[in-house]
């Protein structure tokens, strides 16, 4: 499967995905941030629901990933340890499915660190790409 | 409220084995408030099953919805908006709803997708315990207001035993041994002697010993 492109879907809040996305789509790719993951920005992550993670998933994602601020210092209070925990309960979830529960991470990253940003980017498409195609695409078992 | 908590995920899907067409109903009364059945809950498995299938390559069609209460024959009627759209039901309230949808409608199939677990109340967030077992004869003006029919782990009511160590039950040190809390809370409220009075042998028929229980309220049949 040398040439499965792996479908990540990022769910990144305002704060720490600022200073990446003032570099522009393309000055992103340029940077080395992979073409496949998707960003959808979060006023903060803490808003993010169990179900919207699992959408993303039925909407055909092979993995998902959320980064927020540091644990202790969220810029609004405990939004990313809130989303921590959601991230935990869809990896306890994909568990019971059978599923890799590494298909999802929370990262937790410092406001405006460009190339981390990237790294987390690129650290979840080389796990993704080792684990192959999600197994949620529907008719084949 | 009642407490009630998600089934396992395997136990969903094997419940669900065959269906094509699901309709996935919660509660917006108690298992709403514990956070185990309510809209939230089942946007949440109704993504969980649709993935579990897709995973098998037996794809589901899920109708989501939830009732304004699952034990009142009023709002259980709402179901018949979906007759004709489904295979089977799954309902995400406590056992008294599943069990209203299995009374009022006599060819439907009807799973529950929780396990429901107790009177209780929020400790804290995300922390429910149980408080009350729904004796029928209740003993609280005895008791200090603490429960000692759900609170103790063998139901004493001239407790405590000789495993209460510390202020902890035998059965686990986690666990409040409530007839030590109910002995401190009567002596802080000046009625430690009434602890003196030994109560009399229970009966139990007010409990469920004597058969489904049934309230019946004249003033208020019609
Ligand atoms: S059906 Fe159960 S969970 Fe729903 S309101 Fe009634 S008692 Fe509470
Ligand atoms: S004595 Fe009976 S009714 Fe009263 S709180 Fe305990 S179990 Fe509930």
């Amino acid at each position: 499967m040398s040439d499965f492109t792996p479908d990540i879907r990022a769910f990144v809040c305002h704060y720490t995905s600022q200073q990446s996305c003032a570099a522009g789509a393309e000055g992103m790719v340029t940077d080395g941030f992979p073409a496949n993951v998707r960003l959808a920005r979060q006023v903060c992550t803490g808003k993010l629901k169990v179900s919207t993670l699992l959408a993303a998933f039925e909407d055909g994602a092979d993995g998902v990933y959320v980064v927020g601020c540091p644990a202790d210092t969220c810029h609004n209070a405990m939004g990313s340890q809130r989303a921590a925990k959601r991230v935990l309960a869809v990896k306890k979830a994909l568990s019971e499915l059978g599923v890799e529960p590494e298909r999802i991470e929370m990262f937790h990253l410092e406001r405006g660190l460009h190339p981390e940003f990237i790294a987390t980017a690129q650290q979840m498409d080389t796990r993704i790409r080792a684990l192959g195609a999600g197994p949620f695409k529907g008719e084949t078992a | 409220m009642i407490i009630a908590e998600r089934k396992p995920i395997d136990e969903i899907m094997a419940m669900l084995t065959g269906v094509k067409r699901l309709l996935l109903i919660g509660c917006k009364g108690c298992v709403t408030v514990c956070s185990a059945g309510g809209e939230r809950e089942v946007e949440i498995l109704a993504s969980l099953i649709r993935l579990g299938r897709k995973k098998e390559g037996e794809p589901i069609e899920i109708i989501e919805a939830a009732l304004t209460r699952q034990c009142d024959k009023e709002y259980v009627d709402a179901i018949d908006q979906w007759d004709g759209q489904y295979d089977a039901i799954m309902s995400m309230a406590c056992g008294v709803g599943v069990n209203f949808i299995a009374n009022l409608r006599p060819v439907a199939t009807v799973f529950p997708a929780v396990n429901t677990t107790s009177f209780g109340g929020s400790q804290l967030q995300g922390v429910w315990t149980e408080q009350c077992a729904g004796c029928g004869n209740c003993i609280l003006h005895l008791t200090g207001g603490l429960c000692p029919v759900a609170r103790c782990a063998k139901s004493l009511m001239n407790g405590p035993c000789g495993g209460s160590q510390d202020g902890k039950c035998e059965i686990n040190p986690e666990v409040p041994c409530i007839w030590q809390h109910i002995h401190d809370r009567l002596h802080r409220l000046n009625k430690g002697a009434s602890l003196t009075a030994i109560m009399p042998i229970r009966d139990w028929s007010t409990a469920g010993h004597g058969g489904p229980r049934k309230t019946v309220r004249d003033d208020l049949t019609l």
